[in-house]
């Protein structure tokens, strides 16, 4: 039941010993690099100033700006020879952010994925179909490591295809997948239309939902309609990836791992830790990684300790689903969209006018986003035929930017309301 | 003769039209067309006026997205084959026609074709060889009775 019972159980107080034992190898790391070594120069910080946990608020806090300020390697704490792999931030083009690997990193990466994994049930004889895009996204490749560690047999499958993914999943006995929590869903639909029916013709019990926001009532409805049980993953490319917490046998929070990352939750706005059991901004810090150690990253991520021991025997406290976030990225499909990026593309097409709006709805299972913009007045040739060409433009423009494509709806000058101070660029309908 | 069209930017929602009628009702502004495109969320409003000008600058003022499209305004005879001797000469010089409709004028007597064409010069020069009347706006307007008198 347990992947590493000695750590997964281990005591509150060693946790914390061991805690403050890796803050310390971590800032010593991190000094290193040009980022931490240059920002701990003035202020005389280093690991001997560290004299217990708390004293990480000495710190300064790391943020995803500091990580793009200090693009590519301004953060790796060792020779670049060490490094043996990069992952990118959900891919998207104008604000990536790069974090790299050592091979230590991945074995350790790879350890806590597969800690994960067992802790729902799964085991050396499942076989995992990993539906998740394989690349520079971390959903991928992650959970494929962690799976071959357990021994399980691994179905690459990745993103998309819809068919084939029901073909592999029939033909190969799947018992095991991963899977973005709205795909899911939209899936489901096609089973409906090849009259397949998931609770019977699959042998689907376990599935990893993640990479993106999902309620209760989603989870939910997803393990009705599939008939299998469905487990919380959070991660975030900054902390590695997948495999940060998770959801034990219980479902009820997910176990952050504590022995690889030091957890705070913040006050966003006053940037003080509040109390065990409030919410706020989750802020984490590795404890074990050498490629790229980061320090009190702010993840933007709003939720809250959950104080009470799990029953599960595990030690590692359990943070609540994510709430919301603290800044106005978009998770849709899967894909960390911010509305800069849209805004910074729209500004570039000539016809478009200086006003545009991001709505969000879901029908049927599927996320749509729609973009609402402005045409220019001193450009409508009175032609039907430009402005469809425009449209078209404009989609594929963002589509290049964003990786998605969204629906595009001209709309007249002056008509999206112009709010009073920051303009609203994001309307969220999305609901369970 | 080369004549105004009256194109307005609207979104496909209850109320678009009605904006644009109430403004050109108040400047006393006579519509002899219209038509109207639409591609799924938003369209645009074509109209045939007395005063295109003054519509436009009226509708402008509303805060509306107007443009005046060049368009060939080509008089017909009201009879049986009376469009078709017009279709089968653009049809011989293959010119290609991007939008059009049209108005009767008198009826079994007069009716107008109006039409947006690629080569506009190339399709006025053919149409008067032709004997085909163009009217602009001026025309346009001295020919309707109600319009003449005022």
């Amino acid at each position: 039941m347990y992947w590493e019972k000695e750590i997964e159980t281990i005591e509150r107080r060693q946790l914390e010993k061991l805690q403050l034992e890796r803050l310390k190898q971590s800032i010593n790391k991190a000094s290193k690099s040009l980022y931490y070594g240059d920002k701990f120069k003035d202020k005389v910080i280093n690991a001997a100033a560290i004299k217990s946990i708390q004293d990480i608020e000495k710190i300064p806090f790391t943020t995803k700006d500091d990580l793009r300020g200090n693009w590519p390697y301004g953060l790796v704490a060792t020779s670049k020879d060490e490094l043996v792999r990069m992952h990118s931030s959900s891919g998207t083009t104008g604000r990536a952010t790069v974090i790299f690997h050592t091979a230590g990193d991945i074995a350790v990466w790879t350890n806590l994925v597969a800690r994960c994994m067992y802790m729902t049930g799964m085991r050396k004889s499942d076989v995992f179909q990993n539906m998740m895009t394989y690349g520079l996204f971390t959903g991928g490749l992650g959970f494929h490591y962690g799976a071959e560690k357990i021994g399980a047999l691994v179905i690459p499958a990745s993103a998309g295809n819809s068919k084939r993914q029901i073909q592999l999943m029939i033909d190969f006995a799947t018992t095991v997948v991963h899977v973005i929590p709205s795909y899911a869903l939209h899936l489901s639909t096609v089973f409906t239309e090849l009259k397949i029916d998931p609770r019977r013709d699959t042998k689907v019990k376990i599935a990893f939902i993640g990479a993106e926001p999902h309620t209760e009532k989603m989870r939910r409805k997803i393990e009705e309609i599939y008939g299998y049980k469905a487990f919380n993953s959070y991660g975030l490319s900054e902390m590695s990836g997948p495999g940060v917490a998770f959801e034990c046998p219980n479902q009820n929070g997910l176990h952050i791992w504590e022995d690889s990352f030091l957890v705070e939750i913040i006050n966003p706005q006053t940037l003080q830790p509040v109390r065990d059991g409030e919410e706020g901004e989750l802020v984490m810090t590795t404890l074990q990684r050498e490629g790229m150690p980061i320090l009190r990253y702010r993840t933007k991520d709003l939720t809250r300790i959950i104080p009470e021991p799990c029953s599960c025997g595990r030690t590692h406290r359990r943070i609540e689903r994510i709430k919301g976030r603290t800044d106005d990225m978009m998770i849709i499909k899967g894909v960390n969209i911010y509305p800069m990026q849209i805004e910074k593309k729209l500004m570039d097409i000539e016809g478009v006018g200086t006003n545009f709006l991001i709505v969000l709805d879901r029908e049927e299972f599927n996320d749509l986003m729609t973009v609402k913009v402005e045409v220019n007045k001193k450009l409508f040739s009175g032609e039907l035929k430009k402005l469809e060409a425009l449209r078209k433009k404009i989609a594929e423009e963002l589509k290049s930017e964003i990786l998605i494509t969204p629906k595009i709806d001209l709309v007249e000058p002056d008509s999206i309301p112009k709010g009073e101070g920051k303009a609203v660029r994001v309307i969220d309908n999305r609901k369970d | 003769m080369i004549a105004y069209q009256l194109s307005i930017f609207a979104e496909n929602k209850p109320g678009k039209l009605a904006h644009v009628t109430s403004v050109l009702a108040k400047e006393k502004i006579n519509i002899r067309a219209t038509t109207i495109a639409t591609a799924d969320t938003f369209g645009v409003i074509s109209l045939i006026v007395d005063d295109p000008k003054s519509a436009q600058a009226a509708l402008m003022a509303a805060g509306m997205t107007v443009n005046l499209v060049d368009v060939l305004a080509i008089l017909i005879p009201d009879k049986p084959g009376g469009l078709d001797e017009l279709m089968q000469l653009l049809f011989k010089e293959n010119i290609n026609i991007n939008n059009a409709y049209g108005f009767v004028l008198e009826s079994s007597k007069k009716a107008v074709f109006v039409v947006d064409v690629e080569q506009m010069a190339k399709a006025e020069k053919l149409l008067e060889e032709k004997g085909f009347q163009t009217l602009d706006t001026a025309a346009l307007c001295a020919m309707e009775p109600s319009c003449s008198v005022k």
